[in-house]
């Protein structure tokens, strides 16, 4: 996922945390957390994956003015062949097959992030219930307002001609 | 409530329940805040008449993140140094998962004490959808 300017901000951290089910209070409440050990809101700790609402190529999020490939009056139509770079994640066939973060710091509020992302090894195998598997993998680097590195991401998607099991 | 060494051994095991029952509309929550919108999430239609699967099914990243509430309620806060994992199975709405992790050894990282964690999450078969490892910072 690239993303030139990728500003962290407290309603969407706080979105973030409600979707993963966490009530920890210091994803949202600035004065339980200033009595903590970390001392301000911080991010969950995959949050960074939100970076895709901020990457104007990111293919699976609707955009305005193009054709999006969910139903509507059809049942929707075979996504376009995923192309450009991702951490992890896919579209149609193409599943995340692995996530992996290093934080150096976390993430906070009023951080103004970059990510970019760089293509890794690629890689094939047979899959258990057959069809080729195609593996790749993208690490992306995020940055913050200083040029700091915040977390490197490591993701790796995978792709089949056949519907994916839980391969 | 950070972890300490003196109080840790290698095959400490910390569980909790951190989806029960998982809804579609948490499916979609989780995709409004991410930004990945992909039908075979959002779209049952899609997912079931297009795709081909049963009903839509959860991102990958949304039991990370729900695993990650087990590890960030385990290690503390700021804690994490490392996380990170497969999706080994798709999770699917009604699911109920159960994270776990496991201490498998220590390390230190820029002269920092941390430990070392297994990270296994099941669903209420007891089939593993994510699988991993996790790095934390513990005081002394």
């Amino acid at each position: 996922m690239a993303a030139e300017r990728f500003p962290v901000e407290s309603g969407h951290v706080m979105m973030f945390a409600r979707a993963i089910g966490d009530p920890n209070p210091i994803y949202v409440d600035p004065d339980y957390a200033a009595t903590t050990e970390v001392g301000h809101v911080i991010a969950p700790p995959t949050f960074v994956q939100a970076s895709a609402q901020f990457d104007p190529d990111y293919p699976l999020r609707p955009k305005i003015g193009e054709r999006w490939f969910g139903s509507g009056s059809s049942a929707g139509a075979a996504p376009p062949a995923r192309s450009g770079s991702g951490s992890g994640g896919g579209s149609g066939t193409g599943l995340h097959a692995e996530q992996h973060y290093e934080y150096h710091r976390h993430v906070r509020p009023g951080d103004v992030l970059s990510a970019v992302t760089r293509e890794g090894r690629s890689w094939e195998r047979e899959g258990r219930r057959g069809g080729t598997l195609s593996f790749r993998e993208s690490i992306t680097e995020y940055r913050d307002q200083n040029g700091e590195l915040v977390v490197t991401a490591r993701g790796v998607g995978v792709r089949t001609s056949r519907t994916v099991e839980g391969d | 409530m950070a972890l300490s060494r003196t109080q840790l051994t290698v095959g400490d095991t910390h569980e909790q329940v951190v989806v029960d029952g998982l809804t579609r509309t948490q499916i979609v929550q989780y995709a409004g805040a991410s930004g990945d919108y992909n039908p075979l999430h959002t779209d049952e239609v899609f997912a079931t008449q297009v795709a081909g699967y049963p009903s839509v099914f959860a991102h990958g990243m949304l039991t990370m993140g729900l695993t990650g509430h087990m590890l960030t309620d385990y290690v503390g806060d700021g804690r994490l140094v490392e996380y990170g994992g497969r999706f080994m199975a798709q999770v699917w709405p009604g699911d109920t998962l159960t994270a776990r992790s496991e201490v498998t050894g220590f390390d230190t990282r820029n002269g920092s004490d941390c430990v070392e964690l297994a990270v296994r999450t099941v669903n209420q078969s007891g089939d593993e959808v994510f699988r991993g490892t996790a790095v934390a910072r513990i005081d002394p």
